[in-house]
């Protein structure tokens, strides 16, 4: 009997990967963003509205990340956005091998911000890394206010927290108070952006928000 | 979800290892899965044994998964405490939420044998 003792990190070529994004974004003074979220809880309509919003004061790049069809990819082609489709045919994440290949495919060079659009789903997709500066994590009035401590380490990996559908508050049950409280417990230091991409309100913070770190990135 | 994969790539791993070293029957595949991993054991140890009666290798061999707890460092007054069930990263000493996470993370495969 032979024992083989290996220490073999089962993310390690992902990681490896993901290394190899962040150097060729960092070269590119790139910002990248990698938004997640529930299925549905709005991370195209933020993009398209934050498209509207910053009118061309960035140049934008986007890759959409989905299990099928290009739907996605075809709302943010409409804005006049770069933009690449990933079909993921099943996965429930993206890994940073994808998000190599879609970048390469990407048009043109010389952009200000990437956003990769990950698979909508709080568990797989915060497990790994795809190079990217900040995981942004987007969640909705109407999913109810259970999601922040039932998915921890998604809110906790995240660099900026977007709660979306806010012009619904009314009409749920959802507590910002609490929303709140569980944040600071599980991730107290993540700016929180509070916007609907129905009406466009508090898009203009969260877009001052990606100008500071743009610039910040590029310093 | 994506446990099947993950396993894929264990038992790849394995195999390339098994046959650099000569061996043709493994016996047991030992795996670290911290706790705010996002990989479940039950899942796998489903995986696990899906694949290996496929494989001559892997037949007679179990899968031993160590699981860690989840353990955090405050940055301000260096006390060590233990996650369980609920994840609050704020010190249980001091109150500081400036924390870090030292342990339940790992997602590793830690060692085989066989012969």
């Amino acid at each position: 009997m032979v024992k083989v003792r290996l220490e073999h990190n089962i993310l390690g070529a992902n990681e490896l990967l993901a290394r190899k994004n962040r150097n060729i974004f960092s070269t590119q003074d790139l910002l990248v963003i990698n938004l997640m979220s529930s299925p549905g809880s709005g991370k195209t309509t933020i993009l398209e509205k934050t498209i509207d919003s910053l009118n061309g004061k960035l140049k934008l790049g986007v890759i959409e990340g989905d299990l099928y069809t290009d739907q996605d990819a075809q709302r943010i082609e409409k804005k006049g956005v770069r933009v690449v489709q990933i079909n993921t045919e099943g996965a429930c994440h993206l890994d940073a091998g994808m998000v190599d290949k879609a970048f390469q495919e990407l048009p043109g060079d010389n952009l200000d911000l990437l956003f990769i659009e990950n698979v909508g789903n709080l568990v797989c997709p915060a497990e790994f890394d795809l190079g990217e500066d900040l995981k942004a994590v987007v969640i909705s009035t109407t999913e109810g206010n259970d999601k922040v401590t039932k998915y921890p380490l998604i809110f906790r990996e995240a660099g900026v927290i977007v709660l979306n559908k806010i012009d619904l508050l009314p009409y749920t049950d959802f507590s910002l108070e609490r929303f709140r409280e569980d944040l600071a417990q599980i991730n107290p230091l993540a700016p929180v952006f509070l916007v609907s991409g129905r009406t466009g309100e508090g898009i203009s913070e969260w877009n001052e928000w990606l100008l500071r770190e743009v610039s910040a990135k590029r310093a | 979800m994506h446990e099947l994969a993950l396993m894929q790539g264990v038992m790849e791993t394995v195999k390339e290892s098994a046959a650099a070293n000569s061996i043709s029957k493994v016996s047991k595949v030992r795996l670290v899965v911290g706790k705010l991993s996002m990989a479940l054991p039950d899942s796998m140890q489903f995986a696990f044994e899906v694949i290996s009666t496929d494989e001559e290798l892997f037949r007679s061999a179990v899968l031993e998964i160590e699981e860690k707890e989840v353990v955090c460092s405050c940055q301000q007054c260096q006390q060590l405490f233990t996650q369980q069930e609920q994840y609050i990263f704020v010190c249980s000493g001091c109150g500081s939420n400036q924390v870090d996470i030292i342990q339940g993370r790992e997602l590793y495969l830690d060692y085989y044998e066989g012969e």
